[in-house]
C-alpha cells in the first residue's frame, strides 16, 4: 500500500543536530513554498550544539491549515540514533528514505523504503571531509524533488540565492543536489505517489518566523534602543531587529545607527535599559523567554507603578523553571498579565501568525506610549521561531507614532502646575515630561515608592490608595484600545462557544471546518489582548458553554477569564495541550466531541 | 522621607556663577538623612561642583538604587529630573537613558550595599561598557535603612556597633574599576571638601565612566572606635595622593602648586586636572601601578585618596556602539521608519 496524495502531506526529517541538516530542510520547505504550496516548517530542536537528534516536520497543505498534524507520511531517516522511533510514527502506506550505505532492516511491512547511499555517493563525489559530510542534506533533498517531481530548478535558484557574493559554493551545492535527484531519477522514477503540484496559493503570502516579523515590527514601529539578553526562543527576536537596523537605520554621510543595540549582562539589566530608555523619551524594547520573566518581574512593577512605557516581548517556551527550552508552550499567560509583586496587571498583545507579530510589533510601542505602562507581546517558541506561510507585511506610509501625553517646554509655560500623577483628563493617563525639557518646569522624581500625584515621597495611604485606584481606571481605558478580538461568524448563533488565541489560530481554523462538516455548529472567538475589552465579555456572556483551547497544563488563559470577569468555572472548558509540541486540530475536535458526548476533555491526552 | 520644601527666598549679593545663577539655585529638598551624616556633605559638594561648573540643572538626570544612598539625589539639583529605581539597579537605567539621549549628564548615586552586593553585576557590567557617566559610591560600609548589618566594602578587621566582628574581607571598588576599565577613578572622603569638589568637577567633566568611592561615614551604625569608615578612623589614616585642582575648559591655570611637582590630566572638554604630587609613585595614566598603590596602602592600614586613575581618550560607549549624535529620544519616525518601498522589498525576499 501506499499513501496518494497530491498537495497535502507530513514529512518529517530526523537528523544529527549540528550537521548542518536544517538549512537543507528549511530549503526543501521553501521550494514546495516556491511551488506556490502553503508550508509550515517545524523545527524539533535539542538544548544542544551538535551532536542530539533533531527534527524537522514540514507540513505542505493547499488549503492553508497550517497547524501541526499527527501521522508521518513521508520519513528522511538519516540519524541512526533516532530510527526506531522514528520509523514508528511513520504511517502505514507511508514512505521511508535511509542513508543505504549501512543497511538496514526497519522491521516494517507496512511501509515503503527507499534506500539511497548518501555517504557512499558523498564519499565518492567529494574530497573535503567536512563537504562529505555536509552535501548529504542536500542530496536527499535532491532526492525529494525527484520522487515528488517537483520543479528541480526551483532548487537551483535557492542554492544560487543562498551563495550569492559567495559564487564558488554553488557549484559544489548544485553538484550535491544533483546526487540525489539523479539517483532518485534512475531508481524511483513513479515510484511514490505523493505529490507536489504547481499551484497559486502562496500569492500574497511570504514565508517567515514571527521573531522575524516582530523585529522588523521594531524597526517599523521606531524603537531606537534594544536592550537584551540571550534566551531560547527569543534570541532570533533581537537579533532580526540588530540585522534590519543595520541594513535600514544608517545615519547617512556618518554611517552612524539610529538605534543601540546592547547584549546586557542579564534579564535584569536588560529591562533596567529597556526602562531607562523609554522613561528618556526613546522607544525601547527587550526580548526574552519564561525565565527572564521572572527575572524581569520586579522591574516590570517599577515600570507599571512609576508608569514608564516599556515594551517586552515573552517568546514562550516550555516551563516551569529551565523547562523545555527548545518546546513550544503558551505557560506565561498568568505571570505576564500579573508580573511582580504587589497589585499589579499588564497590557498583553498575544498575535497568532507572523504578519500580527509585525503589527502588534509596531501597536505595542503606541499603546506603551499611550497607556505609560510594560506592554508584554506573547508570542511562543512555535510562533517565533518557526517559519510561517503568512500574509504579506503591510505599511501605510500616512502612519504617525502616537507619543501619548508627553508635555514639551512649551506645553510647560502655558500650564500653572505640572503634576506628573495628575489625572488631568479624566481617562487615568497623566503627562509625562523628559528629562532636558525645559530649565525651570516639569522635573520630577521617578520613583517606585508611594508618591502622590506630583512625584512626591508620600506614606499617606489614603494618597497611596487613590494612585492605585487611578492605575485601575487607565486599565479600564486599555481595554477601549488595545486590539479587539477576531471572530468566526459574523453573528452568534450557538449556545456553545470555543475561546482560543496566539498560535493556535491555525490548528483552530481547520478544526472549525471540520466541525462545521459535523454540522456541529460553535461560535469562537481569538482574544488578541488583555484587559480584555468588552466584545470579550460579550462573547463569553452569549454562550452557555466555552472552550477554551490553550498550550499550558493549568488553563492559565481560563483563570485570567474567571479572575476579571468573575465568571462562573463551570460555563468554562478547557481544551489543553503542554507536551511541547503545537496543538493539533484533530486533538482539539476530539477533546470537544468527547465533552459534547459526555466525556469531559480535562487535559492533554 | 518626605519633603520639607525649602524657601526659596536668599539673598541678593549671594555669589553667581557663570549662569546667573547662586548655590542656592543648585540645592534640592531639605534632607532627611540623621545629622551629621557625611551623605549630606557629599550633595553639598555636587552643589558646589555644580555651581562652580555652571552646569544647568535641567540638562542632568540624577539616578540612583535603594538605600540612604540612594535617597541623597533629592537633596541636590532641584530642577533636574531624578530617578529612584530599585536596589542595585542604577546602572542599567543609566544605561538605557544614556543611550535615549547622550546629551545629558548623567549622575547616578550609589551604596555600598547598592553596588558591592547587590548590584555588583550590574556595576561591573556598566564601568567595562564605559557607560559616559558620574557613579559615586557614598561608602559607609553599612546597611544602615535596615539598622547595621555589614556591608561588603566594611574591612575585615571593623567591628560593628554591638561590637560583632566582620567575617569577610571588603571589596575594593576603585581597584575593581581600574581593573574593569573604567577610565576615571578617584577616591575621596565625605569630609575633605577641599578634595572632593575638584575631583567631583573633574568627574563630571571627563567622558566615559567616572567613578568616585566616597568614605562617607554613618554616624548612627558605623562611626564607633573599632569602625574603619569613621570620622577619626578616616582623618587619622587618609593617605591623599596629591592635591587637586580643578581648572575648567578655557581658563587660565591659577593654582598655587609648585609646578615641578604636580600632574596635569586633561579632560575631554578641554578643562585641566591638577594634582600637586604628594605621593612619589604617582602616575595617574598607570593602571597597573595605580591598582598597586591602592594595594599597598591598604596593606599599610591606609586609606588611599585623590585621583587614582585617569585615561582621558578612553571611547565610551556611544562611541563603541557608533550611536548617531542625533539623540536617538529626538528621532522621529522619518528619521527612524523605512517605509512601505522597503517593506515590499523585504516581503520579495521572503517568498
Amino acid at each position: 500500500m501506499k499513501i496518494k496524495s497530491v498537495n497535502d502531506f507530513v514529512i518529517k526529517f530526523a537528523n544529527v543536530n549540528g550537521s548542518g541538516s536544517a538549512s537543507a530542510n528549511q530549503m526543501f520547505a521553501k521550494g514546495v513554498f516556491r511551488s506556490g504550496i502553503p508550508v509550515s516548517p517545524k523545527n524539533i530542536f535539542p538544548s544542544n550544539i551538535q551532536g542530539l537528534p533533531t527534527w524537522f516536520e514540514v507540513r505542505v497543505n493547499e488549503k492553508g491549515y497550517l497547524g501541526r498534524r499527527e501521522g508521518i507520511d513521508l520519513f528522511v531517516a538519516m540519524n541512526p540514533q533516532s530510527y526506531q522511533k522514528d520509523v514508528e510514527e511513520l504511517k502505514a502506506g507511508g514512505y521511508l528514505i535511509y542513508d543505504s550505505s549501512w543497511k538496514r532492516d526497519f522491521g516494517r511491512e507496512d511501509i515503503n523504503i527507499l534506500e539511497i547511499p548518501l555517504t557512499k555517493l558523498c564519499v565518492q563525489e567529494f574530497t573535503n571531509p567536512k563537504q562529505r559530510l555536509l552535501f548529504k542534506n542536500l542530496g536527499y533533498v535532491g532526492l525529494l524533488a525527484s520522487v515528488l517531481e517537483m520543479d528541480k530548478e526551483i532548487y537551483i535558484s535557492l542554492i544560487e540565492e543562498q551563495f550569492k557574493g559567495k559564487e564558488k559554493l554553488i557549484e559544489p551545492n548544485v553538484k550535491a543536489l544533483n546526487i540525489g535527484y539523479n539517483y532518485a531519477e534512475e531508481n524511483f522514477k513513479d515510484y511514490c505517489e505523493i505529490k507536489v503540484n504547481k499551484s497559486n496559493k502562496t500569492d500574497g503570502l511570504i514565508l517567515t518566523s514571527g521573531n522575524d516579523a516582530a523585529g522588523l515590527g521594531c524597526v517599523y514601529g521606531g524603537a531606537t534602543v534594544c536592550a537584551w539578553y540571550p534566551i531560547t526562543p527569543s534570541t532570533s527576536l533581537a537579533e532580526s531587529y540588530s540585522k534590519y537596523s543595520e541594513k535600514m537605520r544608517k545615519e547617512i554621510g556618518t554611517e552612524k545607527n539610529k538605534f543601540a543595540f546592547i547584549q546586557a549582562e542579564d534579564e535584569l539589566a536588560a529591562m533596567g535599559m529597556t526602562i531607562g530608555a523609554n522613561w528618556n523619551g526613546a522607544r525601547a524594547f527587550t526580548a526574552t523567554s519564561g525565565p527572564g520573566v521572572s527575572l524581569m518581574s520586579e522591574f516590570i512593577g517599577l515600570a507599571y507603578f512609576a508608569e514608564v512605557p516599556t515594551v517586552l516581548f515573552n517568546v514562550q517556551r516550555g516551563g516551569p523553571s529551565t523547562g523545555m527550552p527548545t518546546r513550544t508552550q503558551q505557560s506565561d499567560i498568568l505571570c505576564s498579565a500579573y508580573a511582580s509583586h504587589g497589585d499589579t496587571k499588564h497590557i498583553l498583545l498575544i498575535p497568532s501568525d507572523p504578519k500580527e507579530c509585525f503589527d502588534f510589533a509596531v501597536e505595542a510601542f503606541d499603546l506603551a506610549d499611550r497607556l505609560q505602562t510594560p506592554v508584554i507581546v506573547l508570542l511562543d517558541l512555535d510562533l517565533g521561531m518557526n517559519d510561517w506561510s503568512t500574509k504579506e507585511f503591510e505599511w501605510d506610509d500616512n502612519n504617525q507614532y502616537d507619543r501619548g501625553k508627553v508635555l514639551s517646554k512649551d506645553d510647560l509655560d502655558s500650564i500653572e502646575k505640572f503634576g506628573r500623577y495628575l489625572d488631568v483628563d479624566g481617562d487615568g493617563i497623566p503627562y509625562r515630561t523628559y528629562p532636558g525639557t525645559h530649565p525651570e518646569k516639569g522635573a520630577y522624581f521617578t520613583r517606585g515608592t508611594s508618591h502622590d500625584e506630583y512625584a512626591g515621597y508620600t506614606e499617606d495611604g489614603v494618597k497611596n490608595a487613590e494612585m492605585l485606584t487611578r492605575l485601575v481606571k487607565k486599565f479600564q481605558t486599555a481595554s477601549s484600545i488595545v486590539p479587539s478580538p477576531v471572530f468566526n461568524q459574523e453573528k452568534n448563533t450557538s449556545s456553545m462557544g470555543i475561546i482560543y488565541f496566539g498560535s493556535t489560530d491555525c490548528s483552530m481554523q481547520e478544526a472549525l471546518d471540520v466541525l462545521d462538516e459535523q454540522n456541529l455548529n460553535i461560535d469562537a472567538m481569538r482574544i488578541r489582548a488583555f484587559p480584555f475589552n468588552l466584545e470579550v465579555w460579550e462573547f463569553i456572556e452569549d454562550h452557555d458553554l466555552l472552550f477554551i483551547v490553550e498550550q499550558n497544563r493549568d488553563g492559565q488563559m481560563r483563570t485570567l477569564i474567571m479572575a476579571e470577569g468573575g465568571i462562573i468555572p463551570d460555563k468554562l472548558v478547557s481544551i489543553l495541550c503542554f507536551d511541547g509540541q503545537p496543538i493539533t486540530a484533530e486533538h482539539i475536535i476530539n477533546k470537544i466531541n468527547a465533552h459534547i458526548s459526555g466525556k469531559p476533555a480535562l487535559a492533554a491526552s | 522621607m518626605t519633603y520639607i520644601v525649602k524657601p526659596k527666598n536668599h539673598h541678593p549679593l549671594l555669589e553667581k556663577n557663570d549662569l546667573g545663577l547662586t548655590r542656592r539655585d543648585y540645592e534640592g529638598a531639605v534632607s532627611t538623612l540623621c545629622a551629621g551624616c557625611g551623605h549630606d556633605s557629599i550633595s553639598s559638594a555636587i552643589v558646589e561642583a555644580c555651581f562652580q561648573l555652571s552646569i544647568e540643572s535641567y540638562k542632568v538626570a540624577k539616578l540612583s538604587g535603594i538605600g540612604c544612598s540612594s535617597k541623597a539625589p533629592a537633596y541636590f539639583l532641584n530642577q533636574s529630573h531624578g530617578f529612584n529605581s530599585v536596589h542595585g539597579r542604577m546602572p542599567s537605567i543609566a544605561t538605557g537613558a544614556a543611550m535615549a539621549n547622550h546629551e545629558l549628564l548623567y549622575l547616578g548615586i550609589s551604596g555600598d550595599g547598592d553596588s558591592a552586593s547587590i548590584g555588583i553585576g550590574q556595576f561591573i557590567h556598566c564601568a567595562r561598557r564605559q557607560l559616559n557617566m558620574t557613579y559615586i559610591v557614598e561608602n559607609n560600609g553599612t546597611y544602615g535603612l535596615t539598622k547595621g548589618q555589614f556591608s561588603a566594602t566594611n574591612d575585615l578587621e571593623s567591628k560593628s556597633k554591638y561590637g560583632d566582628d566582620n567575617l569577610f574581607p571588603s571589596i575594593d571598588l576603585p581597584s575593581m574599576a581600574i581593573q574593569l576599565g573604567a577610565s576615571f577613578v578617584a577616591r575621596s572622603f565625605s569630609g575633605d571638601k577641599d578634595q572632593l569638589v575638584p575631583l567631583l568637577k573633574a568627574a563630571l567633566s571627563h567622558k566615559g565612566f567616572s567613578f568616585l568611592d566616597i568614605i562617607s561615614p554613618c554616624v548612627t551604625f558605623n562611626n564607633h572606635n573599632s569602625s574603619t569608615k569613621s570620622y577619626d578612623y578616616i582623618r587619622e589614616h587618609n593617605d591623599a595622593l596629591s592635591k587637586p585642582d580643578f581648572v575648567p575648559s578655557g581658563k587660565e591655570i591659577l593654582t598655587d602648586y609648585p609646578r615641578g611637582s604636580s600632574v596635569d590630566v586633561p579632560l575631554h572638554d578641554g578643562s585641566l586636572l591638577t594634582l600637586e604630587k604628594i605621593s612619589e609613585n604617582y602616575d595617574p595614566a598607570d593602571k597597573i601601578k595605580a591598582i598597586q598603590n591602592i594595594q599597598e596602602s591598604q596593606r599599610d592600614g591606609k586609606v588611599l585618596t585623590g585621583l587614582l586613575y585617569a585615561d582621558p581618550e578612553a571611547k565610551d560607549l556611544k562611541e563603541i556602539l557608533n550611536v548617531s549624535d542625533k539623540p536617538l529620544n529626538e528621532m522621529n519616525l522619518n528619521d527612524l521608519c523605512p517605509g512601505s518601498e522597503k517593506l515590499k522589498d523585504i516581503n520579495s525576499g521572503l517568498k
